[in-house]
C-alpha cells in the first residue's frame, strides 16, 4: 500500500528524518512510536504531500508519489487527520464534514456518518470547534472517512482525551480496518497501540530504530515505555 | 440628537468603504498569507476608471459602476497569475514587498497622466439632491453608497455563507493547508478570490469617486485605515473585517463630534487597545499561524 524508501526531510538546516525506510502492507493497521520531536509527524506531512523540503521514495499502491500535489494525493485515496484535529473554526460541524471531496466507493454517505456518529449529528450546525476536544476527534475521522480515503494517516488520535474516548477511537479504528482501510497511526499510548495495531515501527531521532508485532511490544513493554521515557 | 444621528450616518457611510476594502483585503490574506498593498491601488483605479470613462467617453456613472468592478477583477486575476502566483511557494514577506511595489508602480503611472491634484466627479443627477430621512437631510448619493455597500457586503456575506464557493473558501482561508490535504486545490481558487478582492476594492473606488478626492494617492492614504481595521477585527476573518470596518467608521464620525483632535487617531488607539487585549483581533482565532 505504502512503501518509503531512504526518506530524508529537514526543516530549514536541521535534519527530522534520515533515510527512513518502512513498509505499511494493505489492510494493516501499523503505528509509529517514539518521543515528541523525533520525526514522526513530519514523515505524515511527507506522505501526505505537505513537506517539501524532503528526499526519497515514497510510493503508493505501487506508484511513486513523487512531486504529486496535496490535493491529488487525497483525490487519491490519503486522508490525513493532523494532531491538532484539524476542525475548522468557521464551519459548522457539517460544513467540515462535507468541505472535503468525496469519492470511491469507501466513501461514507453522510447519513452513515451521522448513524456511527450521533453526537455529530445533533451538533451538525454548531461551529466546529464548539465541539468538546473528543467530539471533534470523531470528527475528524468522520470526515476523512466520508472522503472514501484507503489510507488512513492518523497523527496521535487519542492525545488528551479521557480513557472512555480513548476506547470509543480504538473500536472506530478497528471498524474502519475491518472495511479494509489501511491505518498509519502515530501512537505515544503503547497499550492502545497493540490494541488496534499490526505491527510497530519504533522511531527516534529522524531514524526507524526497530520495527516490532504486538507480541514483542507486549513481551518488551517495560523497556519500550523507559525508552519513550514514560 | 439630530447632529448625534446625522453624525452616525456619516460614519456608516466612511466605514462602508473600510468594509469593503477590508472585506477583500482579509480573504486575501487569509488564502495567500500576504498583506496585500496594492488593495489600495486598485481602489484608487476604481475611481479613476470612472473618471476616465466619463471625462474621456461620456460614460456615465451607472455603467462605470457595473464596469470598472468587472474590469479590476479581470486585472486583479492577470496581476495574480502574472506574479504573484509565482512568490507563492516563499516566504509570504517576498509577495508584500511585491505588492508594495505593484502599488507603486500604478500610482506614479496614474501619476505620470494625471498629475496629483484632485479630480472632481459629479454625484448622478438622479442622486444629486437631499432626502429628507425625517431628523434631517442627507445628501441623497451618501443614501445611496449606504444602501450600496450593505447590498455588496450582505451579498458577500451569502455567497460565503450560503454557497459551496463560500464553505471551500472560508476552509482555505482559515486554514490553506490542511484544505489541501482535505482534496481541494487551493492554488486554483487563489486567483478568482484575489480577482475579486480586487474587484470589491474597485467597487469601493467607483462608489468613492463622487464624493472623496479622485487623486492618486487616495487608496495610499486609505489602506493605512484598512489595514488597522482588518488589525482590529482579526486577520482572515470575514465577519470581523466588516464589523470592525463599519464601526470604526461610526466611531470616528462621533470622535470627530466630541473630540475632533483624536479622531484621526481613534482606529491606530483601537488597534493597539485590541493587540493588547486579543492578539488575534476581535473575531481572529488564538493560535498563530506558521
Amino acid at each position: 500500500m505504502l512503501q518509503i524508501r531512504e526518506l530524508s526531510a529537514w526543516y530549514g538546516e536541521a535534519q527530522v528524518l534520515r533515510e527512513v525506510t518502512l513498509d505499511v502492507p494493505a489492510g494493516e493497521v501499523v503505528t509509529l512510536v517514539g518521543r515528541n520531536g523525533a520525526g514522526k509527524t513530519t514523515l505524515l506531512r511527507c506522505v501526505m504531500g505537505l513537506h517539501r523540503h524532503q528526499r526519497g521514495y515514497v510510493g503508493y499502491l505501487g506508484g511513486d508519489l513523487g512531486g504529486t500535489p496535496a490535493h491529488r494525493r487525497a483525490a487519491a485515496g490519503i486522508g490525513w487527520v493532523p494532531d491538532d484535529r484539524g476542525i475548522y473554526a468557521s464551519l459548522t460541524v457539517e460544513e467540515n464534514l462535507t468541505m472535503p471531496r468525496a469519492g470511491g466507493e469507501n466513501a461514507w454517505p453522510l447519513s452513515r456518518v451521522y448513524e456511527a456518529f450521533p453526537v455529530l449529528k445533533e451538533r451538525r450546525r454548531f461551529p466546529g470547534t464548539r465541539l468538546s476536544g473528543g467530539e471533534q476527534q470523531m470528527l475528524a475521522l468522520a470526515r476523512v472517512l466520508r472522503t472514501g480515503a484507503r489510507l488512513l494517516l492518523c497523527d496521535e488520535p487519542t492525545e488528551g482525551l479521557s480513557p472512555l474516548l480513548v476506547g470509543q477511537i480504538g473500536s472506530i479504528l478497528r471498524a474502519v480496518k475491518e472495511h479494509g482501510v489501511t491505518v498509519l497511526l502515530i501512537e505515544q499510548n503503547l497499550h492502545f497501540a497493540t490494541t488496534v495495531a499490526d505491527r510497530h515501527y519504533l522511531i527516534a531521532e529522524g531514524r526507524v530504530v526497530d520495527s516490532l508485532d504486538n507480541s514483542e511490544v507486549k513481551r518488551r513493554e517495560h523497556e519500550l515505555l523507559a525508552y519513550l521515557g514514560m | 440628537m439630530a447632529n448625534f444621528v446625522q453624525q452616525c450616518f456619516n460614519g456608516l457611510v466612511s466605514g462602508a468603504f473600510l468594509a469593503l476594502l477590508a472585506l477583500g483585503l482579509s480573504v486575501i490574506f487569509g488564502m495567500l498569507g500576504v498583506v496585500n498593498f496594492a488593495h489600495g491601488a486598485f481602489y484608487m483605479l476604481g475611481a479613476f476608471g470612472a473618471y476616465v470613462l466619463l471625462t474621456n467617453a461620456g460614460v456615465n456613472f451607472w455603467l462605470a459602476l457595473a464596469a470598472v468592478p468587472v474590469a479590476l477583477a479581470v486585472f486583479g486575476c492577470l496581476l495574480e497569475r502574472a506574479f504573484i502566483h509565482r512568490l507563492a511557494a516563499l516566504d509570504p514577506l517576498y509577495n508584500f514587498l511585491l505588492t508594495f511595489g505593484i502599488a507603486l508602480v500604478l500610482q506614479d503611472l496614474v501619476k505620470r497622466e494625471y498629475g496629483v491634484t484632485s479630480r472632481p466627479y459629479p454625484p448622478p443627477a438622479e442622486l444629486n439632491h437631499p432626502i429628507d430621512l425625517g431628523l434631517f437631510n442627507y445628501p441623497g448619493y451618501q443614501v445611496f453608497v449606504l444602501a450600496a455597500s450593505a447590498a455588496a457586503c450582505a451579498a458577500v456575506w451569502y455567497l460565503l455563507t450560503r454557497t459551496r464557493v463560500g464553505v471551500v473558501v472560508r476552509a482555505a482561508t482559515e486554514r490553506p493547508e490542511l484544505t489541501r490535504a482535505l482534496g481541494i486545490n487551493v492554488g486554483a481558487w487563489v486567483t478568482p478570490v484575489f480577482g475579486f478582492g480586487a474587484g470589491l476594492a474597485g467597487l469601493a473606488g467607483v462608489l468613492a469617486a463622487p464624493m472623496r478626492a479622485v487623486n492618486p494617492l487616495m487608496g495610499a492614504d486609505l489602506i493605512i485605515t484598512v489595514f488597522a481595521v482588518v488589525v482590529i477585527g482579526g486577520l482572515g476573518s470575514i465577519v470581523g473585517s466588516v464589523v470592525a470596518g463599519f464601526g470604526i467608521g461610526v466611531a470616528t464620525a462621533l470622535c470627530n463630534l466630541y473630540v475632533p483632535a483624536l479622531s484621526q487617531t481613534l482606529v491606530f488607539v483601537f488597534m493597539a487597545a485590541v493587540l493588547l487585549w486579543r492578539p488575534a483581533g476581535l473575531f481572529g482565532r488564538e493560535e498563530a499561524r506558521v
